[in-house]
């Protein structure tokens, strides 16, 4: 019995030192092609930098021009408060509509103001007068915001004439901006970067690298060794996994220091989440390279499903809630999406584990699916 | 010329020895113009809303129904108190709260106003700003209605101040583009990042593959001029290209009843030019590859900026000056722009040319650059 005991003890101790000592073996595979390695942590580096300072949804430097046939006090002021807001660009006052017009068609102009003739008299004879904003609306979303921005300044405008003239029955609203007061883009774009920038580096890395060793023929050595298949894949990538968390930890320090995106919540919890979905990555490449046995079609199938879900369905530039509901379906199956609203949810608004208990499930849920897959077709591969 | 002729049938025989590149040319583009342009719209509605209503009165009742009522608000809950509201923020469950006070109804009747509270979360900035705006025009329609109701409690004063108050009519009309449709605007967008993607990553693998197989040598040891060379490699992603090209074009037609109001020869032009940018990128990352991998990390890296500083999502005008300069050598960002000018402004071949000509720039550079680094000997 005893003997029995201290023999399968024995064996669980060679078994710890073949599975360290492959492990071993992998990071020295890696560690020896320092341009690989080079890439793998700049690549991030450089696009967290980018990114986070440049990609910016505010709409500024709207370029205006006004058309006033019948310039008065009234008009003017409008011009005016335009013309100082600092989202704007002004291009002067136009001699005729028809300049307008062509202005536009060029692409010089976004937002034309029109005053009918005779503004500030039909204003005080008649109580009304209107003023027309042309949005240039190629863009919709500069269009309707450009045309935004000019109606709330001209009714401010109003809104202070009134005042002046103390008219009854006016409501005020004030306004707070909750967890992003100075409605920062970076603050909603970080996280989805960190999500696109880890997806892509986990899911190449693995499928790639894997599947080049199918193709050399040097995963048949390895698969006659004594290790087990699952311990093999699973030893294969610790290393990667260690890289990866090295890219997210540099990731963090940036986005934090350098672009001044806050950590609210936990840091740890915020660690977990991103164990949990580099995790997760990494077990979709493993998953690809079951499915593929040339590196230019893992690379080709990871680069495609990695980088545009999580451009379109993930929440990182387009709101989900926005989209139809099928495409929101379909978004729910992109593993970004979790990851992008937990980190959203830890870093900026500060909330606990308890808040993000369902992304993080969601996450631990389809590696384990995918793990499944993975294991299944090797197994059917080898038979 | 013969020796060209016979490379590019090479080229073509190798590429299409993989079935993935030729489903992979019709498939992809089908499925991104199928699917993705229903994803993309930044229109801010169904905007989720909490309303607290502490006075649970007449006047803020109508308030609340008027918000329910709006196109842009989806009435989330009317929650008791403000924590809870805040606790479905922070859930994710609504978006906004809006909070009337217990005296709301007292206050009008009263003192002729009142202060209601608005809280938005703008970890979505636009998403933020446009939602308080909203909720700002509804609550100044409902103070004009008050005005309208109320007129006759009023001393005779205060009425004829109402009577007499001036009130500027503001019309917004949308030019180019009136349903504001953001389809209309991102599928010119979505033919460019087709052409990026596939015209990109496939160059970026070809020469390193050849590389890793060791049939470069082979090329090395004949008399092959550099030049034809990299031009063999280039023609047949010209292809590759304008078959893309064809199929969007078509797609974008039938689907979205998109095409272009101006001439749709001069988009498969500037498709053409752009397309011999992208493979000299391409071609380039192959050359200073020693593996697949490093060749498709580089490729990612150089196809995120290309897509992200190259205004296809976010406008170029919003970006600080250094990341403007990247994007005045972004052939992404010229070819979004003449797409979006050709397809949407009715714009002709001359007033994209400005256009056409950076493009021309940058893909004689790219190329000359990947002629000279592909090295004969390794």
């Amino acid at each position: 019995m005893r003997y029995s005991d201290n023999l399968h003890v024995k064996q669980k101790g060679i078994k710890m030192k073949q599975f360290i000592a492959f492990v071993n073996k992998e990071f020295r595979h890696i560690i020896r092609d320092n341009r690989t390695l080079l890439i793998i942590i700049g690549m991030p580096i450089v696009e967290i930098l980018l990114f986070g300072f440049a990609i910016n949804m505010e709409v500024q430097n709207i370029t205006v021009a006004f058309y006033d046939p019948s310039p008065d006090a009234i008009t003017t002021g409008i011009t005016e408060r335009i013309k100082e807001n600092s989202y704007f660009n002004n291009q002067g006052n136009m001699p005729s509509m028809a300049k307008m017009e062509e202005a536009m068609q060029k692409g010089d102009l976004d937002l034309a103001v029109v005053f009918q003739q005779n503004f500030q008299e039909d204003l005080v004879q008649t109580g009304n007068a209107a003023v027309q904003l042309l949005a240039n609306s190629s863009d919709p979303n500069r269009g309707s915001i450009s045309a935004t921005y000019a109606t709330a300044i001209i009714a401010g405008y109003q809104q202070e004439q009134m005042e002046l003239m103390h008219i009854p029955f006016q409501i005020q609203t004030e306004n707070r901006m909750i967890y992003n007061p100075q409605m920062k883009s970076s603050y909603m774009f970080v996280p989805g970067i960190m999500g696109l920038v880890l997806m892509i580096i986990c899911t190449i890395m693995t499928s790639v690298s894997i599947v080049r060793e199918k193709e050399r023929g040097t995963m048949e050595v390895l698969l006659a060794s004594p290790l087990k298949q699952g311990t093999m894949i699973f030893a294969k990538t610790i290393p990667y996994m260690v890289i990866s968390f090295i890219d997210f930890i540099i990731i963090l320090l940036l986005s934090y220091f350098v672009l001044g995106v806050p950590i609210n919540g936990s840091l740890l919890l915020l660690f977990l989440v991103a164990l949990i979905y580099i995790s997760l990555t990494l077990t979709y490449g493993l998953t690809i390279s079951t499915l593929v046995d040339k590196q230019m079609n893992a690379v080709i199938f990871s680069a495609i499903t990695a980088m545009i879900p999580v451009l379109m369905l993930s929440g990182m530039i387009f709101p989900v809630g926005n989209m139809p509901v099928v495409l929101q379906a379909f978004s729910a199956i992109v593993p970004a999406r979790w990851f992008i609203d937990a980190v959203r949810k830890v870093m900026i608004q500060g909330q606990g584990l308890f808040m993000i208990w369902k992304e993080v499930l969601i996450m631990i849920g389809m590696t384990i699916f995918l793990l499944g897959v993975t294991i299944a077709k090797t197994k059917k591969r080898l038979e | 010329m013969k020796t060209l002729k016979f490379l590019i049938e090479k080229e073509f025989k190798q590429m299409f020895r993989n079935p993935l590149i030729p489903r992979l040319i019709v498939m992809f583009p089908t499925m991104v113009l199928l699917v993705f342009p229903w994803a993309v719209s930044f229109e801010v509605k169904n905007i989720k809303i909490d309303v607290v209503d502490h006075g649970k009165s007449i006047y803020s009742k109508r308030l609340t129904d008027k918000v329910a009522a709006s196109k842009y608000f989806i009435l989330n809950d009317t929650p008791l108190d403000y924590q809870t509201a805040m606790l479905n923020m922070e859930n994710g469950k609504t978006d906004m709260i809006l909070e009337i006070p217990a005296s709301f109804d007292k206050d009008i009747v009263k003192s002729q106003t009142s202060t209601v509270g608005v809280a938005v979360n703008s970890v979505n900035g636009t998403q933020g700003l446009l939602g308080s705006n909203y909720i700002m025009q509804i609550v100044n329609d409902f103070s004009s209605e008050m005005r309208g109701e109320l007129i006759n409690t009023l001393p005779p004063q205060s009425r004829a101040t109402i009577m007499n108050m001036p009130r500027v009519d503001i019309v917004p009309q949308y030019k180019y583009n009136p349903e504001l449709d953001y389809k209309n605007f991102m599928i010119p967008g979505f033919m460019v990042l087709l052409l990026t993607i596939l015209c990109g990553i496939l160059p970026a693998l070809n020469i390193v593959m050849e590389k890793e197989n060791g049939t470069i040598q082979q090329i090395n040891v004949t008399p092959i001029s550099k030049i034809n060379f990299i031009l063999a490699k280039l023609i047949p992603y010209w292809a590759v290209g304008l078959v893309v090209m064809i199929i969007s074009v078509t797609l974008a037609y039938v689907i979205y009843g998109l095409w272009p109001a101006g001439n749709v020869i001069a988009v498969l032009f500037s498709a053409i030019v752009f397309i011999l940018s992208v493979s000299g990128l391409g071609i380039i990352i192959s050359n200073y590859s020693e593996t697949m991998q490093q060749a498709s990390f580089l490729v990612m890296f150089f196809i995120l900026i290309l897509v992200l500083l190259g205004g296809m999502f976010t406008p170029v005008s919003g970006m600080p000056a250094w990341a403007q300069t990247i994007a005045a050598v972004n052939p992404f960002n010229y070819l979004t722009k003449t797409f979006r000018m050709l397809y949407l402004n009715g714009s002709t071949l001359a007033d994209v040319s400005n256009n056409l000509f950076a493009l021309g720039i940058i893909a004689v550079v790219l190329n000359g650059w990947a002629v000279f680094s592909y090295k004969k000997r390794g």
